[in-house]
């Protein structure tokens, strides 16, 4: 028995109304970062108390990672206090507060969130910059709902695109509205989206799949992960529309074992969208059926890269394989396949829902829409957070961020994940958009933004990058499996001031031979930690080279290989 | 001698019931070994033999899978294992002299087991918390902005459990 959309509605509506009304609900956010820090424990103490006035709400973060564990308290006139850095105790003394006064806790609060001016000596949230800057599309939800919880993310407008587009356009149209919006994918390669969409949909093949990959393998990036733990709806309705739009059966969500909370997120969304007919046969009573399944993968970055992820949710090894043939020919089992990130398709129920010319207002005119960017490292203010595509480096880092968190400036900066690249002072009136960064020498990647004080030695660092890529090599193209282990040996040498003179040649003809002899990113883009390096720390390096800098201390990395060293 | 017949035995049973009982439809040579890891936390030689007649393919097919990903391991771990993060982030933020300490404190060099099988060791690539930097986990669980002191509690709770 299939339920309509207007069933769902009025089924979110009781049951939101059952949490909401005449109540206070207190939020708390956990998840991966939330959960290093002590969330976990501090929603078990809230789990652990009782009271007719009070409702606790597991949800997910909402970015402001350096303030976790976060609690929101949404009282019944509907404003917000929002709490930071919430022990179990103050967690503790929240609760008792709110079962038994009208008034506002003030402690641990740093914000909230009132049609009106309250009262108190902190700000309103929408005066912070860090939070203000932002444009929050593809996480609009985040720290506001429960990971999963259906009828939560129904009430939050969750799922209109998917009626929309099922009743109202044809599949033709939402490719050409997806065209239109410019979008571009997010998982490094920032090629159209709907172009690649319109390579797959014509296909009249029986069988046709989309994947969504979330192989986020890149150290200092966690906004797939991000998203899936914290509103998996978001990605689940943007793949039924991505399966629709190019005539798909079955889509696969893949992500490596041992992510435990964005896999139960993604299981959870799943099985509830199942359970209320919005995944199987004749989604929302129309003549569309569609299925999804999540697949794991052990661990191996090159997975992440598409073809390579065909192959291990095959069961194979993570391997490229040549193209052509390309997926939208010939992908996973030999069907004609279509790959995207997750963060692409996050953005797909709202461009439908709003059009896409809404979405062309956003952004610039070639990067439309924003950036989810990771800030991690010697900043301020680590953590997630959704920008308008335009905003420049400097603005992200002392708006957003907050600046360097130590005596000493910002030196530096790795983005794009390891095989990204690393950026000098110079380069930080760049305006993030795909072009630009590209232009400096870097590239936007997955949004991680890794950032550096002087304290840091560039060499350490690209030392650090190329050691992650030797260790993550697939070896299959051996350019890239002995390149990078000889680029590590030679990283190594420089460290430990005991470098030959002709070492960065070296590096250069290495790096030139991955390049034309592999077959994917990973070898082709190896080099990328080590040009980009020289452009802005040139006499740095050059001191290495000469042995005239400290020896660093030795790297400590894993000794064991792919294949690995059986006993 | 008899022992570990009856042991292997039982591991087959177990093997197989993991095997043949995996949560998600679509099961391949790799989603059986992650349900064989997941179980037993290890990959038996066993179990290469019975994924490869579960699965209809050659017992080198499948070493060929379990020997190319890192994460399968083919003698029994610890009872806890602690992942400690080397990646960028954790890097710059001291993630090395915490290792070291990690080290010291339990007389692991590089990754492997305590002397009394209680933990292992293992680097990380990436655990996903870059935010809360560094950042190690003990079996999956996440544990943000240590420094050594922290390092040291982490450690006396694991060897004391």
């Amino acid at each position: 028995m299939s339920k309509n959309y207007k069933n769902l509605k009025n089924l979110s509506e009781k049951y939101i109304s059952d949490i909401y009304d005449n109540k206070v609900v207190i939020k708390v956010q956990t998840g991966t970062s939330g959960q290093a820090v002590g969330a976990d424990e501090v929603l078990k103490t809230l789990q652990a108390k009782n009271s007719n006035e009070i409702n606790v709400l597991e949800v997910g973060s909402m970015g402001l990672m350096y303030l976790e564990p976060m609690v929101v308290v949404s009282l019944p006139s509907k404003d917000k206090i929002y709490y930071a850095n919430v022990t179990e105790n103050i967690a503790s003394e929240i609760y008792d507060h709110y079962s038994s006064k009208k008034t506002i806790y003030k402690q641990n609060a740093f914000a909230y969130e009132s049609n009106s001016s309250l009262d108190v000596d902190f700000p309103n949230i929408n005066d912070l910059p860090q939070f203000s800057n932002q444009l929050r599309i593809a996480t609009r939800n985040f720290g506001d709902i429960t990971p999963g919880d259906i009828y939560q993310y129904i009430n939050n407008e969750g799922y209109a695109a998917l009626d929309k587009a099922l009743f109202e356009m044809s599949p033709e149209e939402v490719v050409e509205e997806v065209k239109n919006s410019g979008l571009r994918g997010r998982g490094g390669a920032a090629f159209p989206t709907g172009v690649k969409w319109s390579f797959l949909a014509p296909n009249k093949a029986a069988t046709k799949y989309v994947l969504c990959n979330c192989e986020e393998g890149d150290p200092g990036a966690y906004n797939d992960k991000g998203i899936l733990e914290t509103d998996p709806h978001t990605l689940v309705e943007g793949l039924i529309l991505n399966g629709y739009a190019t005539n798909s059966n079955k889509s696969y969500v893949f992500i490596r074992q041992g992510h435990d909370i964005p896999i139960n997120a993604i299981e959870r969304a799943i099985k509830e969208a199942y359970d209320n007919g919005i995944l199987g046969e004749n989604i929302l009573g129309s003549n569309f059926s569609f299925d999804m399944e999540v697949s794991l993968t052990g661990d191996s970055y090159v997975a992440g890269e598409e073809t390579a992820l065909m192959e291990a949710i095959e069961g194979k090894r993570s391997t490229p394989r040549f193209k052509p043939p390309f997926p939208a020919a010939s992908g996973l089992w030999k069907k004609p396949t279509n790959i995207n990130n997750v963060k692409t398709i996050s953005y797909v129920p709202e461009i439908i829902k709003n059009g896409s010319e809404w979405f062309k207002g956003t952004g610039t005119e070639k990067s439309t829409g924003t950036a989810i960017v990771c800030l991690s490292g010697h900043i301020n203010r680590p953590g997630m957070y959704e920008i308008p595509m335009g905003m420049t480096i400097n603005d992200v880092l002392e708006n957003i961020g907050g600046g360097s968190n130590s005596e000493t400036d910002i030196k530096m900066l790795q983005t794009g994940g390891p095989l990204g690249g690393v950026l000098g002072k110079e380069a930080f009136s760049t305006k993030i958009d795909f072009d630009e960064m590209a232009k400096s020498g870097a590239i936007l990647g997955s949004g991680g933004i890794i950032v550096c004080d002087d304290s840091v030695s560039v060499v350490d660092l690209i030392r650090n990058l190329v050691a992650f890529n030797q260790f993550e090599s697939c070896g299959k193209c051996f350019p890239c499996r002995l390149g990078n282990t000889h680029m590590y040996d030679v990283l190594d040498r420089l460290c430990n001031s005991k470098s030959e003179p002709n070492d960065l040649a070296l590096l250069e003809r290495i790096g030139n031979s991955m390049k034309i002899g592999s077959l994917c990113g990973h070898g082709q883009l190896g080099y990328n930690p080590i040009s980009s390096s020289l452009k802005y720390f040139q006499s740095e390096i050059s001191d290495s080279i000469n042995n005239i800098s400290e020896p660093l201390e030795k790297m400590l990395i894993p000794t064991r290989t792919r294949p690995n060293n059986l006993e | 001698m008899t022992d570990n017949i009856l042991d292997s035995d039982s591991l087959r049973s177990s093997i197989n019931e993991s095997i043949s009982n995996q949560k998600r439809s679509t099961v391949t040579v790799l989603s059986s070994l992650l349900a064989v890891q997941d179980s037993l936390h290890y990959i038996p030689d066993e179990a290469i033999e019975e994924i490869a007649s579960f699965c209809k393919v050659t017992i080198n097919d499948v070493w060929s899978v379990a020997s190319f990903y890192t994460n399968f391991r083919f003698t029994p771990p610890g009872d806890k294992t602690l992942d400690v993060c080397w990646g960028p982030s954790c890097h710059i933020n001291g993630a090395q002299k915490l290792i070291t300490k990690a080290h010291d404190l339990l007389d692991i060099e590089g990754e492997g087991e305590s002397s009394d099988n209680k933990v292992t060791l293992r680097y990380s690539t990436c655990l996903g918390a870059c935010a809360q930097s560094p950042v190690f986990a003990i079996d999956h669980k996440m544990f943000g902005k240590l420094d050594e002191g922290k390092v040291e509690t982490l450690i006396d709770t694991l060897k004391k459990e």
